[in-house]
């Protein structure tokens, strides 16, 4: 005795979250049922192993139905063939755009292309997620990339308003985005540390400030034409951004900016003779021929040299990889305590204020302003 | 002459794409009413067009209005090649016929393809103006409302039931027709869909045109069924109760629009003598000797072949004065009905009297074609026949009417089974005849029976039973005879006395059948029948017993026929009725008495059933407080101790007597074990799993001993098809896997709906066919609804207390207070003050303790005065179930304050645009209350795909077929402005299946009533906000939830 056919419909669509969690996981019916079965279900309800089968086959089918429709939730919402209450639509949607951070520190910043399609089978070994689920995810980083690329307005709003995530899930997407047209490196080696927490924090502290869509709200710039775009950088604002490397070029400027911030913070820091050290190159040496080894690096030449080079794409896709190795691997190489690169920083872009031959302050908030966020951000172990 | 029916395509969405270039669709539609067709203009390049037709107009007869659906076609237009078809939409405009029910039709529909199901979403509004015609000849029957529903729709009244109504129409089936071999599967079945929706139009109309005959307003409990003859035909048949309806919300309509007053008020003192004369014998003593009785209440009978039935029909004419009287004058009601049938399963209060027991027929067939379309005599006659046999059996019964009556077919090839079945019973005339007075008579009539008891009495004569039987006193009344089981095919009346909880009994039966050809076929399975009906019945009897209850009602046994067998399946909610003895339990018996090891294996058996039985009647809370002590103790009362307990109620010895006569059939129910057979039977009778904690089931409308349903219901389909393996099929091993495979479902459902506990499946309809050899296909229609444990417990202790009490009772008592209520003169609302009291008492349903406080209180009430409370909580129960008789200040709630309460009631689904329909099988909405009904719903859908591994199999097809039959119901039902379908069955789902050729095709028929609800919590708010407001009929256009 078989059964050759066997379904249950209910009025109102029947969800069953565990089951879904197993299913967005890419998990077969067969590897599903030994899931469940291991989690007791059998025991608690007196059901038997059959039954779960009907039951896990029942769901995958429905979600199967449903994956159709969710990628256009508001489809979901619209449509009439599954009667769902809206929370659980809502359940549906979030959880179908959920992501592994495993995942998406691997994919994070690549091409969403077919080539990076083709790695997914190597990422699944790696990370232990299934093929399939790795498929839904990079498919949900495409589809939403594809939909809102070439929108106005507010990246956020177009994410939530035509796929109806929360505000979370939102913002996770606009960076996963923004990285992925920036094409920003975040596989190398230095950089595995970091987390995927730490990238959006980043990219929503850039999209705010250093992208198109930001400019058009500036109030410097208010009846602006430009494309009110979040997903690219501001061109011109990476063009002026060469401005600053009077900063370091100009040496009495360097050493105004040096003695202002030494002033400030005598006392204040615990590695303020390394931090004094390092602000600057030896005053007649070569740069970055220091023969000690770690090179100390000059810490705000670097930062000067990263905005300098931003003008080009393949530094823009490396900037977090400059910024690691200008100016957190220095600090973290001389122990700097958190709270001391906290106060270097602030200082450090204050104190240009206070530069009288300096005429890019605007500029040099909108990049520090941004920069400094970042790195503190960055900076830990 | 008389009908415009205007018509405005307005907007389409989600369109599939048509052309693949450009990945949009220029689509338009096509609007085609009986022969007039009318085109929108074509919407370039849109997946979501926006055509904003103007209004197309369309003058018909309101005959063709009846008749022919609206077809809605979408296409795409292509300047090259044929346009393609996306798909259609069939609207019923029949819910626009009639004044009370929908204004407008408007809303978004599902388009539908037979080959690619659901293909995006058409808004289309919908309007007919009718004008009045006075033609006498005329063939429409437009006003006459219809049912599904089985029982008096909530907000109507009852003026006159007038009985059974049915018609029959045929027509050749298109798939079968020559044409089909040269055109596109979808074309056959477009032409199949619309075949059908033509007959079933004309078949309302033809039922509509019956009742006007007969002066009803309105077919409650109409049931359409289709025939898939094959190559013989196609026939569709309904039937239906005929009744004259007023809606109670508008107290000016007292008398039904179609009956001239004059003639009612000629009628009407005619009525009155009778009723006294009916309540003053009832209380004479002689009464009380003369009852009959019946258990077996079975007739069996395969009419063109082999009879197998019972008595001629002569039975009960000695009965006593009361029962003549009672039968002269309902046999005159129902004299000039050729049948006395009720379609009916629940009655307004004091229709029934008395129940006899279920009485079926059924006939073997063979089928030929069908020559003359406009002739179907054949099948009448055929029909006519059963009829005529049911009648017979209910007369030998000692009843004049059939009440919960139903009829199906089952086909296989050539071959045609038809079954008809319903519950013999003893109708009050009262509502039979025309010009009945309502008021203060009607309470005088309800009180006059005794209250939860009297339908049990027997209806026939004691001396001439048509079945050896045995009678006692009722445990209730102690003054009339009851059988000690009673089978019904209807619901449990709301005033029964029932003990514990009831629960769901199925009795599965398969035998093995040589494959034969015609009538050598159909003598095969009419010898088998008998045999069928004979083991079914046993399996019934001792599922009853092993749970310790002595009534079933709901009973439905289906035979389904096979090209190699034939499968019984009977479904029945057990209960413990309290007016019925306990029953005895089951004894085993061996063979051979002296073989040792053998007697200690029936003794083990005997302890594991007495087991079984001791368990069930603490998971049902079967206690009944007269003789609980002697029950716990041992599951077989012995008779003696029964006889005592009789001889101190009874008053005369001769009854005694007869009484321990009859004890020496009495004894247990003895299972002979004589052969692996019957050891199977046994085991299996033991192999049926409860359902888990928390979960009860019945096939009834409502779950006996729960009341207190709170909101949550949830409706489903299951389809489940097993293949046999071919090999050496036995009957047992056949048994087996048709036993499995239902248990199996059961226990399915039970896990999915886990979430749901407590809660309780109502209405479990299953449907067993043989679409293939080795095929078995079980469908299964139910609602889960969950209810309030708490509260569970709290009206358990009243049903006891309400036991105890009416055992307790005087006689004399119940004999005065009748009289006293209709002095009261207090017609429509014997008890304001009650009321009031239960309704602030169920709004405070969240906080249990507020509703347990009341019910004490009423309970020291009952103390005083025994008999008011029967009345008072009949009336509490018809609240609780959201019935319209005593809740008239909420009917009078205002159409704008509905539409605000919906509107309010919306925030849950605010983002959302589609709003929530619900689809229950039931009549009912838990928690809500029903303030109007829309129309019948009644579609048909065929299916077909020729990529069935793509679409996910087998299961992946039907799942989506499913789900989209759902969706295009809750579409209707939604445009026609209501939020839910009452009374929803799937009538028929048809599924073949060619998986080599990939394949398959699936024919399903749904129909329900569509309405409007509301919550009962908001209606509170509206009444006391609105208490005068006037009740006009509705604009549905404000109501719609969008």
């Amino acid at each position: 005795m078989t059964n050759e056919l066997d379904i249950f419909v209910g009025n109102t669509t029947l969800i069953d979250e565990d089951v879904y969690r197993l299913w967005l996981d890419g998990y077969s019916v067969s590897d599903a049922v030994a899931r469940r079965v291991r989690s007791g279900i059998l025991e608690q309800t007196g059901a038997t192993a059959a039954v779960l089968q009907s039951d896990t086959m029942d769901h995958y089918r429905t979600f199967h139905m449903l994956e159709r429709l969710l990628h256009a939730p508001p489809k979901l919402l619209h449509q009439l063939i599954f009667q769902i209450p809206p929370s659980r639509q809502a359940l549906l949607i979030e959880r179908y755009y959920a992501f592994d951070e495993a995942f998406v520190r691997e994919v994070l910043g690549k091409k969403l292309s077919k080539g990076t399609k083709k790695d997914l089978d190597d990422i699944s070994t790696k990370t232990g997620i299934t093929l399939k689920s790795c498929r839904r995810q990079f498919d949900n980083f495409k589809r939403v990339f594809k939909v809102v690329e070439e929108m106005r307005g507010s990246l956020v709003d177009n994410i939530q308003q035509h796929f109806l995530l929360s505000d979370r899930l939102s913002r996770d997407y606009a960076a996963i985005v923004f990285f992925a047209n920036n094409r920003f490196e975040t596989g190398k080696k230095k950089l595995q540390y970091l987390s995927f927490g730490d990238f959006a924090f980043c990219a929503e502290l850039m999209i705010q400030n250093w992208t198109l869509g930001a400019v058009g709200e500036a109030p410097t710039n208010p009846d602006s034409q430009v494309d009110d775009m979040d997903v690219d950088l501001d061109k011109e604002f990476l063009q002026d951004l060469k401005e600053l490397k009077v900063l370091v070029a100009d040496k009495d400027l360097l050493d105004l900016h040096k003695s202002l911030v030494c002033t400030a913070l005598r006392g204040k820091l615990s590695v303020f003779s390394e931090m004094e050290a390092n602000f600057k190159p030896p005053a007649s040496g070569a740069e970055d021929r220091t023969p000690r080894i770690p090179a100390p690096q000059n810490l705000s030449r670097g930062l000067v040299n990263v905005a300098a080079k931003l003008i080009h794409n393949k530094d823009v896709r490396d900037l977090f990889v400059d910024l690691i190795e200008k100016f957190v691997e220095p600090c973290r190489s001389d122990h700097w305590p958190l709270n001391d690169v906290r106060l270097f920083l602030n200082q450090y872009s204050a104190s240009v204020h206070s530069l009288d031959g300096f005429r890019h302050q605007t500029l040099w908030d909108r990049y520090m302003g941004t920069l400094r966020g970042c790195l503190l951000r960055l900076y830990h172990d | 002459m008389p009908g415009k029916l205007k018509v405005k395509i307005v907007a389409g969405r989600h369109l599939p794409v048509m052309d693949r270039a450009s990945d949009l669709t220029d689509a338009f539609v096509e609007v085609k009413f009986g022969n007039t067709t009318f085109k929108t203009d074509v919407y370039l390049k849109s997946l979501n067009p926006q055509w904003n037709s103007e209004w197309f107009k369309f003058e018909v007869d309101d005959e063709d209005l009846q008749d022919e659906p609206l077809q809605i076609t979408v296409l795409d237009h292509d300047t090259y090649s044929a346009n393609d078809a996306i798909g259609k939409v069939y609207i019923d405009i029949d819910p626009l016929l009639y004044s009370e029910a929908a204004t407008v039709i408007s809303g978004w529909f599902p388009i539908y393809d037979t080959i690619h199901g659901i293909r995006g979403e058409i808004n289309v509004i919908v309007k007919v103006d009718l004008f009045n015609d006075l033609n006498r000849f005329r063939q429409s029957s437009c006003g006459v409302k219809f049912f599904c529903t089985t029982s008096i729709p909530k907000c109507y009244r009852a003026v006159i039931i007038h009985g059974f109504v049915e018609e029959l129409v045929v027509n050749e089936d298109p798939e079968y027709q020559w044409i089909d071999r040269i055109r596109t599967p979808r074309a056959s079945n477009e032409a199949r869909q619309r075949l059908i929706s033509l007959m079933s139009g004309e078949l309302q109309r033809k039922i509509g045109l019956k009742v006007l005959e007969m002066r009803g307003n309105a077919v409650v409990g109409y049931l359409q069924c289709f025939d898939l003859e094959g190559e013989s035909g196609l026939v569709v048949r309904a039937i239906g109760t005929a009744c004259t309806l007023d809606k109670l919300s508008s107290p000016a309509a007292f008398l039904p629009a179609c009956n001239s007053p004059s003639k009612e008020m000629k009628e009407s003192p005619l009525v009155h003598p009778p009723s006294l004369g009916c309540r003053s014998t009832q209380n004479s003593p002689i009464h009380t000797a003369t009852g009959s009785r019946l258990t077996q209440n079975f007739s069996v009978s395969v009419p063109t072949l082999i009879y197998t039935g019972m008595g001629s029909g002569s039975a009960g004419k000695e009965g006593g004065p009361f029962k003549a009287l009672l039968r002269q004058q309902t046999q005159s009601a129902l004299e000039q009905r050729e049948f006395p049938f009720f379609t009916l399963t629940a009655f307004p209060p004091g229709f029934l009297v008395h129940v006899g027991g279920v009485v079926s027929a059924r006939s073997v067939k063979l089928l030929d074609r069908i020559h003359n379309p406009d002739e179907p005599e054949t099948r009448d006659a055929w029909w006519a026949e059963i009829r005529q046999e049911i009648k017979s059996h209910a007369k030998a019964l000692g009843c004049h009417a059939v009440v919960g009556y139903s009829e199906s077919t089952s086909i296989c090839e050539e071959v045609c089974i038809l079954s008809a079945s319903g519950t013999a019973a003893v109708l009050n005339p009262r509502f039979l005849q025309d010009g009945t007075v309502e008021g203060c008579l009607e309470q005088r009539l309800e009180e006059n029976l005794p209250v939860g008891c009297g339908f049990c009495h027997i209806p026939y004569d004691e001396l001439n039973m048509p079945f050896p039987a045995h009678l006692t006193y009722c445990y209730n009344c102690r003054k009339q005879k009851v059988p000690d089981v009673l089978f019904t095919t209807i619901d449990l009346p709301t005033d029964a006395a029932v003990v514990g909880k009831g629960c769901l009994i199925q009795a599965r039966l398969c035998r093995l059948k040589k494959k034969a050809q015609a009538e050598a076929n159909a003598t095969a399975i009419s010898n088998l029948l008998p045999f069928m009906e004979y083991e079914v019945h046993t399996q019934l009897m001792n599922k009853l017993k092993l749970k310790g209850m002595n009534a079933l009602f709901g009973l439905r046994i289906q035979i389904t026929v096979g090209e190699n067998m034939l499968m019984g399946l009977a479904s029945a909610t057990g209960v413990y009725l309290a007016a019925l003895p306990t029953p005895g339990g089951i004894q085993i018996a061996g063979k051979t008495p002296n073989d040792g090891s053998y007697e200690q294996h029936i003794s083990h058996m005997q302890k594991k059933i007495n087991d079984t039985i001791a368990k069930n009647k603490e998971l049902y809370e079967i206690n009944p407080p007269e003789i609980s002590e002697e029950v716990i103790g041992s599951p077989i009362p012995e008779p003696r101790q029964r006889s005592r307990l009789l001889r101190s109620q009874s008053e005369s010895s001769d009854e005694v007597i007869e009484l321990d006569l009859s004890h020496g059939k009495k004894d247990a129910f003895v299972l002979e074990i004589d052969d692996t057979d019957a050891m199977e039977d046994v085991h299996s009778l033991l192999t049926d799993v409860p359902p888990p904690s928390g979960f009860y089931s019945c096939n009834t409308e409502i779950m006996p001993g729960i009341n207190n349903w709170t909101s949550e219901i949830q409706m489903f389909t299951s389809v489940r098809v097993i293949r046999l393996s071919s090999l050496n099929l036995t009957n047992q091993a056949l048994n087996k896997n048709f036993n499995d495979l239902c248990e199996n479902l059961l226990k399915s459902l039970y896990f999915k709906l886990r979430s749901m506990i407590p809660c309780c499946l109502c209405h479990v309809n299953f449907t067993v066919s043989l679409p293939e050899d080795e095929l078995i296909q079980v469908t299964v229609t139910a609602v889960a609804i969950t209810f309030d444990k708490n509260q569970a417990l709290q009206t358990i202790k009243t049903h006891v207390e309400k036991s105890l009490q009416r055992a307790s009772t005087d006689n004399e008592e119940l004999l005065q207070f009748p009289l006293e209520l209709c002095s009261d003169s207090l017609p429509p609302h014997p008890f304001p003050p009650a009321k009031e009291h239960l309704e602030s008492a169920s709004s405070n349903s969240g906080i249990p303790a507020a509703q347990r406080a009341t019910s004490v209180d009423y309970s020291s009430f009952a103390d005083r005065c025994s008999s008011w409370i029967e009345l008072i909580k009949l009336k509490a129960q018809t609240i609780r179930r959201g019935s319209i008789k005593t809740t008239v200040t909420v009917e009078k709630a205002s159409p704008v304050a509905e539409g605000n309460f919906r509107n309010r009631s919306a925030p849950p689904c605010a983002n959302s645009t589609v709003g929530v329909v619900k689809m229950t099988p039931l009549s009912f909405i838990p928690g809500a209350k029903i303030t109007k009904y829309l129309g019948i719903i009644n579609m048909f859908f065929i299916r077909e795909t020729t990529s069935l591994r793509e679409e996910g199999g087998v299961s992946g097809f039907l799942h989506a077929f499913i789900a989209e039959v759902f969706a295009m119901v809750r579409a209707h039902v939604a445009a026609l402005g209501g939020n839910a379908v009452v009374s929803y069955i799937m009538k028929q789902c048809v599924f073949m299946e060619n998986p080599n050729k990939n394949q398959a095709q699936c024919l399903i028929n749904v129909s329900g009533d569509a309405v409007v609800f509301v919550r009962e919590s908001d209606l509170e708010v509206i009444s006391t906000q609105q208490p005068t407001a006037n009740c006009q009929p509705l604009c549905t256009g404000g109501e719609v939830t969008t």
